[in-house]
């Protein structure tokens, strides 16, 4: 069984290739350029790296949010262009579950943090029981306070990974009453590798859906809604 | 380090062969419509869908980018099957994917622009972007399988206003642009000021039918350095202190006769520039492109003074005026035959200028 696994939802872009319980082919880049420019330049680059017919692969796996709302576009037009054009399934990977497996059975909590901007970040609470990870708090957006209460209420040690942790990081330490630690440098961001090993595991569950239906989860409502709402809210408390 | 607008992978390969059948598949969100659609040798339209987000923006008054960009991606996959089924074709009857990659919305480009890319990747087909202005040309290569370049073309729309003489396909002289705003935003301003809405261009039209074009004198947005340069903030300001003044003496104003009047302003300063080009370039060909190019007035304006010159005058029908794919795919045509093709790196540009590559 063989999986094409992608993630733009944050500042890396990163493909995979997946066949059963073996990685072909991982290719991550954590730099300025756009996804628009980078993501299908890599897929390219590991389909030829290890001779690939794109007809052979079971589905595609991407990282279907939270994120940034472009860059989980960028990922989820590829696929859906990729799916469309192979008659292939989508496998919705949260990303913050992609993240997490990045830390395989680290003991305590596991909690990835995506920075989400207006003082808030993206983010789950996991374990690994039994070599599985266990979604204790699935993917949520909050203020960094919120979410040190919670884990503080948890009181377990927690390893902390993601593009939030160097924005946020020194305040996590200051607020944590827990003991803590922040994932190193390969492992501490999105890679295609998780996606597809979760997207393999997934897809053999039946979870999985068309391309023509799947769009990315943003967790969070437009600017523009999110207003407009208000405005109708305080038209009714009037 | 690549920014937008860093030269992209591009390369010109060998003219194609063109004695035998292309069928191009072309996608358009640039704004505020999904679209998709099969043209074929660049002249016949055989699928031509648009999934409008008009319902949407009206809750909003405008168009909203991020929500623009979030109906791009649960509609795309539906919009290209359905071109591809109401062509009777699949994608292996495709020869390239056209895309638009700007100018417009880049949230709402980007969705388009990696579809397309994904799509033509993984069928190994052409990949050839457009710019979306080129392909609202384009739309009256589809009405009149007759016009070939050279001809004078005035493109109007929510977002350009240029006076170009179409070369060649693909190639432009732009004789002159808005200064400030659009033409189509002019209308769409006023359109907010009165009540009407979005999309404010048709309501205007419409409501103007019912109006006096002659009671309101507005100023006309004269430039002097280059006679075919428009201004249209000056009309639009007009408007609203003319509001403004009514309504601070408590009159009404009959907004009928308000849209008839700054619809005139605005068509007799856009005629009048194109009949002067047309004359001063010896151009007997005029043509109207882009969403403005529907309105009623001006094409009624433009073709009055096009058979008083015994200039030969083509215009898209509305539904081609409107943003669409199937325009995307004739001007991809002409770009395709010529040997452009663009690299899996292309990305939405954004603010991409006319005749750009």
């Amino acid at each position: 069984m063989k999986i094409l696994a992608m993630d733009s939802s944050g500042t890396v872009a990163t493909a995979a290739i997946v066949e059963d319980d073996s990685l072909l082919a991982e290719y991550t880049v954590n730099y300025k350029k756009t996804h628009s420019q980078t993501l299908l330049p890599m897929i390219d680059e590991i389909v030829r790296m290890t001779e690939l017919d794109l007809a052979t692969i079971d589905a595609i796996a991407v990282a279907s949010g939270p994120g940034s709302f472009t860059g989980l576009r960028i990922g989820s037009a590829t696929a859906k262009g990729l799916g469309l054009a192979l008659d292939k399934p989508i496998v919705e990977v949260p990303t913050v579950d992609a993240l997490a497996c990045n830390l395989y059975d680290t003991p305590g909590l596991i909690c990835p943090i995506m920075d989400a901007r207006r003082n808030q970040v993206y983010t789950g609470v996991y374990r690994f029981e039994n070599h599985s990870l266990v979604t204790i708090r699935e993917s949520f957006a909050e203020s960094i306070e919120a979410l040190c209460g919670l884990l503080n209420e948890f009181g377990e040690p927690v390893t902390f990974l993601g593009d939030g942790v160097p924005v946020f990081g020194d305040r996590i330490v200051g607020m944590l009453q827990v003991p803590c630690s922040f994932a190193p440098a390969h492992l501490a961001r999105q890679r295609a590798g998780a996606v597809g090993t979760l997207g393999l595991r997934m897809y053999k569950e039946g979870r999985f859906c068309t391309a023509a239906e799947h769009r990315p989860d943003y967790l969070r409502p437009s600017q523009a809604e999110r207003e407009r709402a208000e405005r109708e809210k305080a038209k009714q408390e009037k | 380090m690549a920014v937008n607008g860093d030269k992209q992978m591009q390369q010109i390969t060998e003219k194609t062969d063109t004695s035998k059948d292309i069928k191009i598949l072309a996608i358009e969100s640039s704004c505020d419509e999904t679209a998709a659609a099969v043209v074929l040798n660049g002249r016949t339209v055989l699928s031509n869908v648009i999934s409008s987000q008009i319902a949407l923006h009206t809750l909003y008054g405008g168009v909203v980018p991020e929500l623009a960009s979030r109906k791009h991606i649960e509609k795309i996959n539906q919009v290209i099957e359905q071109a591809l089924a109401d062509a009777q074709v699949t994608l292996d009857d495709i020869d390239a994917i056209g895309v638009t990659y700007g100018p417009g919305l880049v949230g709402a480009l980007l969705v388009g622009v990696a579809e397309a890319k994904a799509i033509a990747y993984a069928r190994k087909l052409p990949l050839v972007g457009v710019h979306h202005i080129e392909g609202h040309v384009s739309a009256n290569y589809i009405e009149h399988p007759d016009l070939e370049p050279p001809f004078l073309c005035l493109i109007v729309s929510g977002g350009h206003t240029h006076l170009v003489i179409v070369r060649d396909y693909g190639e432009f002289e732009i004789l002159g642009r808005t200064r400030d705003d659009a033409a189509g935003e002019a209308f769409d301003k006023v359109a907010r000021a009165i009540g009407l809405g979005y999309p404010g261009g048709p309501k205007v039209d419409k409501l103007a039918r019912e109006g006096n074009p002659d009671a309101i004198v507005f100023p006309k947005g004269k430039l002097g350095d280059n006679p075919y340069d428009f201004s249209f903030s000056g009309v639009k300001s007009a408007v609203l202190n003319y509001l403004n003044s009514a309504s601070m003496k408590g009159e009404e104003v009959n907004r009928a006769d308000l849209a008839a009047s700054f619809q005139k302003s605005v068509v007799d300063v856009l005629v009048e520039h194109t009949m002067l080009a047309a004359k001063e370039y010896g151009m007997k060909k005029v043509a109207i492109a882009g969403g403005v190019a529907s309105n009623g007035a001006l094409r009624e304006a433009m073709e009055k003074a096009c058979r008083r010159r015994k200039y030969t005058f083509y215009r898209p029908s509305p539904i081609l005026c409107t943003d669409n794919a199937a325009m995307i795919g004739t001007a991809a045509y002409y770009e395709y035959i010529k040997g452009t093709r663009h690299g899996w790196d292309l990305n939405a540009i954004p603010n991409l200028k006319l005749g750009e590559r």
